[in-house]
């Protein structure tokens, strides 16, 4: 037997194991239990959303929720008591902000010194697409002047 | 005495390298055939010195030759042997030479499966790769010298870093690298046609397997690495946008594009000029990652010990290199020709609109990574740029280019037909989109996010089913549907499994980023912790000895439903000559999730804090990039080269070549 | 000409890339600058490290130039500066105060003891939450704080000869003038 056909048949069995394999493991999963351990769990769930976004100072490169350097530690700490005490996420990196600068953030704020890096991109997209677009239209237009002149010449060529 | 035979023929090497070099390129260009004869030896031969100091490196450290600086400092007499060996490319200096071995093997590779190449192009190729090396062995032996001697010799090694005593560095370098140097193939290719002006679709035909080969060890290497910090690093992340992850992400994504516009300049002759800046890009964002990883510009989790003086010799090689093959380019493109002509709605509009979408992506990724170093080097602060960047910038990306991958395929080279398209795109949208809507319902928690994921993943899939229907519908061919099926040609297949393992990727992100859960538990022993059906019991943790560190030793017993699922054993090691503590995560890996139990401290009495996490189809990230490499190698071992391997060893390479073209037409049927 | 400009552009956008390389070269990019400069110092009230029931606050130094120096007794990098901030305590110039951060007060006491006290009095940070106002990251840091009040440099790290004459002092004296 071909090994082309037996992979097509892989395609289609993994397609349908694919559809089944959501049903199967999702549908018992979210059935919510409870055996609550830590102290808040919704509570920790915040510091994790509001520490995934701040930088170790002290480590390579790494967010404070998955550091365990002592700084971390402590700066979780003070994400934790901020967010007890009614702070929002804003207030919280505005907070680190005042003492440690936009370093401490893995979003950068937009201000006019990173306007190029957050639009930079739509911009790159914007200047690509139109290169693309204008390129393909002055080459066809070339491409038509050239055949113009060398009609039975260019003939033979797309022949080939 | 084994080290300085290898620092010898390190020299050797270099020599050897740069004789040739000279000799090819300059014989390429006068037409001396004696002094182009010498590229496939000098390539040969540079090869043999490469490896002869490499095996002398790896006599060192298998011996434990502490007497030699880089041994000592990244070996130690305990370690286990494999890693002893993995140590090799464990630094700074052994992860250069193993980069010179894989790219003196690469040259050792074209110089033997180039038989029907003109001999021209094989010293070009071969000069220009053998001037990349001297680059890089001088920069071994005058900065960062494997060889170095200790005197006093040390009594023992200082350890490799224990994060790295792990199977993911005995595998994951090497393919890295062979991709990261692969590329080189496809740009001393692109460099050769420009220096000859010689840019039939041949070349791009010579090319196209070599790019492609590099683009498979690429995607494998960089799924390692994801991998390996998946599972090492004890939280469970599988990708960080670091610096160095980037370094490796970056040339990957140009050379998605490049192989995608080679197709385009192979079939077609059209954009040769994009096809050629592609190639000098991929290679030369290779080495810019070299220069981010190693010359200390950017702080990152595994970079290698920095010395700005590396820095400033690679910075020079990457100026001489760069700039003088984009001076090249600046020089030679205008005069080539525009190629076959086509419509503005293509096969060829598509794959160029998916070029300048994934050349975009790259563009993104290497300006959020050198954001921070340019506006430092402005004295206008200090930022991060970190994944809620990324995450922003590129998912929409993906999200326009999953929309060309999923109709380019349908559209016809020269001109197609937009009703047409619009008919056979039509089908797998509609059916994606109700897949999409209806599945994570099945999963109890609706989210709008998890809908557009798969959305993206089971448009893909169908249409890749859609589009080999297609194919298999308009077949000329005589026979059943199997004799059909075996009748397109495996770059089709290629092509198309590689387009489904994005898919699997898609849905493995979607899944895991969506679904995953996390609990941060004490627990006492029988204490017990469940996720889903999935009911972690805690038995203790016990102390074991290893080779060269101590551990606690956890275990875990997983019942589900009820019944015995699996017993996990993460461990806490506490590695004894660097005194560095690492957590090693307990995996049960499944085909729809993993589980994954990593060690937190001990607590009182006997109790430990135990992280648990729960990952729907994390394994899908990965297994999606195998489909990928799998694509790759297909269409690599595509008749179309083989044919022209093999009817190049006749005589008639002009004929046997038009011959393979028509047999490709019949086989691609009526869409080519 | 026109024609030939986007076939040089690639050079051109490559050459402008290497002059940031290179001069990324030569800036260390785990420094990171204090948004505190040039703000008003943080306030706190902490017990002294010699006399629990005694506190200080930065308001007491108010019209004066001082230091402070965020130090601490397991802390490696301190044992290096040490030489040079009991120089500056001899010299007398400027008032030193320490912020002893994150330290059990029984060893850090038998720190000053074991290689001498440069400060006037030190005060304990015991939780580090001091420490965070002020932005402090690697321990040694060194705050020079004007006579308003006003931070206006910050020396991370140890300090050393070179950072001491050459930055330091020369600011300490002019902001004395002032």
């Amino acid at each position: 037997m071909s090994r082309l056909y037996k992979s097509i048949v892989i395609f289609f069995i993994a397609m349908i194991i694919s559809l089944l394999g959501m049903v199967l493991v999702f549908a018992p999963v979210y059935a919510k239990q409870a055996t609550p351990m830590a102290e808040d769990p919704v509570l920790e769930e915040q510091v994790k959303a509001v520490s995934d976004e701040l930088r170790c100072l002290v480590c390579q490169n790494q967010t404070i929720a998955d550091s365990s350097a002592p700084l971390a530690v402590d700066l979780k700490t003070q994400v934790r008591e901020m967010l007890s005490a009614g702070k929002t996420k804003v207030e919280i990196l505005d907070y680190m902000v005042e003492r440690y600068g936009d370093f401490v953030r893995y979003r950068p704020p937009v201000k006019p010194t990173t306007m190029l890096l957050w639009f930079g991109p739509m911009l790159f997209l914007v200047i690509g697409g139109s290169f693309l677009f204008l390129s393909l239209k002055r080459r066809s237009k070339r491409i038509a002047s050239a055949s113009a002149s060398t009609l039975s010449e260019d003939e033979s060529k797309q022949d080939r | 005495m084994i080290p300085e035979i290898g620092h010898f023929a390190l020299i050797i090497a270099l020599c050897i390298a740069m004789t040739q070099g000279v000799l090819s390129i300059a014989g390429a260009a006068r037409d001396d055939h004696s002094w182009m004869a010498m590229s496939r030896p000098g390539a040969q031969a540079q090869f043999m010195f490469i490896a002869l100091a490499f095996a002398c490196l790896a006599y060192a450290f298998l011996n434990d030759d502490f007497s030699v600086t880089y041994v000592a400092t990244n070996s130690n007499s305990l370690m286990p042997v494999q890693y002893k060996f993995a140590g090799i490319w464990g630094g700074h200096e052994g992860s250069l030479l193993l980069w010179m071995l894989m790219l003196s093997g690469w040259g050792y590779a074209v110089s033997i499966f180039s038989k029907n190449l003109p001999l021209e192009m094989v010293s070009r190729v071969l000069g220009v790769m053998s001037l990349i090396s001297v680059g890089f062995i001088s920069f071994m032996i005058f900065t960062s010298n494997p060889f170095d001697r200790l005197l006093p010799a040390a009594v023992d090694g200082r350890d490799l870093n224990p994060l790295l005593q792990d199977f993911g560095l005995i595998i994951h370098p090497p393919m890295l690298y062979m991709g990261y140097v692969g590329f080189s193939v496809a740009f001393a290719f692109a460099i050769a046609a420009l220096l000859s002006g010689r840019f039939d679709s041949a070349w791009a035909r010579w090319s196209r397997p070599w790019t492609t080969v590099a683009w498979v060890f690429m995607t494998m290497g960089i799924a390692l690495g994801s991998w390996w910090a998946y599972y090492e690093l004890g939280w469970g992340g599988w990708w960080f946008w670091d610096p160095v992850e980037n370094a490796s992400f970056m040339p990957w994504l140009m050379g998605t594009a490049l192989i995608h516009s080679l197709a385009v300049t192979e079939k077609r002759g059209s954009f040769k000029n994009w096809t050629v800046l592609l190639a000098i890009f991929t290679f030369s964002l290779s080495l810019l990652g070299t220069f981010l990883v190693r010359s200390g510009v950017l702080t990152s989790v595994h970079a290698f010990a920095t010395d700005p003086e590396r820095g400033l010799f690679i910075l020079i090689f990457l100026l001489l290199v760069i700039g003088s093959s984009l001076a090249l380019f600046a020089w030679r493109a205008p005069r080539v020709g525009l190629g076959g002509e086509f419509k503005l709605v293509s096969r060829e509009t598509m794959l160029l609109t998916a070029n300048v979408i994934l050349v975009v992506a790259c563009g993104s990724v290497l300006l959020g990574t050198t954001y921070p170093l340019l506006l430092d080097g402005l004295g206008m602060g200090k930022i991060s740029v970190g994944p809620p960047y990324f995450n922003a910038v590129f998912v929409p990306l993906v999200m326009v280019l999953v929309v060309v991958m999923c109709i380019g395929p349908f559209a016809r080279w020269k001109q197609a037909n937009v009703a047409d398209l619009v008919k056979l795109v039509r089908v797998p949208l509609i059916a994606a989109a109700i897949c999409a809507l209806v599945v994570p319902f099945l999963a109890e928690e609706w989210k709008l996010l998890v809908s557009v994921g798969l959305f993206m993943a089971y448009w893909i899939m169908f249409s890749v089913i859609a589009n080999i229907w297609m194919r298999v519908s308009m077949s000329t061919r005589k026979g059943s549907v199997l004799d059909k099926l075996k009748g397109l040609p495996r770059s089709y297949y290629g092509h198309n499994l590689a387009h489904f393992g994005v898919a699997v990727t898609i849905i493995g992100i979607t899944c895991v980023s969506n679904y995953e859960s996390e609990q941060d538990v004490r627990m006492e022993i029988g204490d017990t912790i469940s996720i889903g059906p999935y009911v972690f019991r805690f038995d203790g943790a016990q102390e074991i000895q290893g080779p060269n560190y101590t551990a606690s030793q956890g275990q875990i017993y997983i019942t589900k439903n009820g019944k015995f699922e699996t017993i996990l054993r993460p461990e806490k090691r506490l590695y004894t000559v660097q005194r560095m503590p690492m957590t090693e995560a307990g995996i049960d890996t499944g085909l729809f999730r993993d589980l994954y139990v990593s060690l937190g401290e001990p607590l009182a009495a006997g109790a430990w804090s135990v992280r648990v996490y729960y990952k729907p189809f994390v394994d899908w990230i990965w297994g999606g990039a195998v489909f990928m490499a799998l694509g790759g190698l297909l269409a690599v071992t595509d008749r179309r080269y083989r044919l022209a391997r093999r009817e190049a060893e006749e005589p008639v390479v002009k004929k046997a070549s038009s011959e393979a073209d028509v047999d490709i037409k019949k086989g691609l049927g009526a869409t080519e | 000409m026109a024609r030939y400009i986007k076939f040089i552009l690639p050079l051109i956008i490559f050459g402008v890339m290497v002059a940031f390389l290179w001069r990324g070269l030569s800036l260390n990019p785990r420094e990171v600058p204090s948004p505190l400069i040039n703000k008003a110092a943080p306030s706190f009230k902490l017990s002294q490290l010699h006399d629990f029931q005694v506190s200080f606050t930065p308001e007491e130094m108010q019209g004066k130039v001082w230091l402070l120096n965020v130090w601490a007794s397991w802390c490696v990098a301190c044992r290096a500066e040490h030489p040079l901030l009991m120089d500056v305590a001899r010299r007398k110039e400027v008032p030193l105060y320490g912020l002893n951060y994150k330290d059990a007060p029984k060893d850090a006491k038998q720190w000053l003891q074991q290689h001498g006290n440069p400060y006037k009095l030190s005060v304990v940070d015991y939780d580090g939450r001091v420490g965070i106002d002020y932005g402090v990251y690697g321990v040694p840091e060194t705050f020079v704080i004007d006579k308003q009040g006003i931070i206006r440099h910050k020396v991370i790290g140890p300090v050393t000869r070179k950072s001491l004459s050459e930055d330091v002092m020369p600011l300490v004296r002019e902001l004395e003038k002032g």
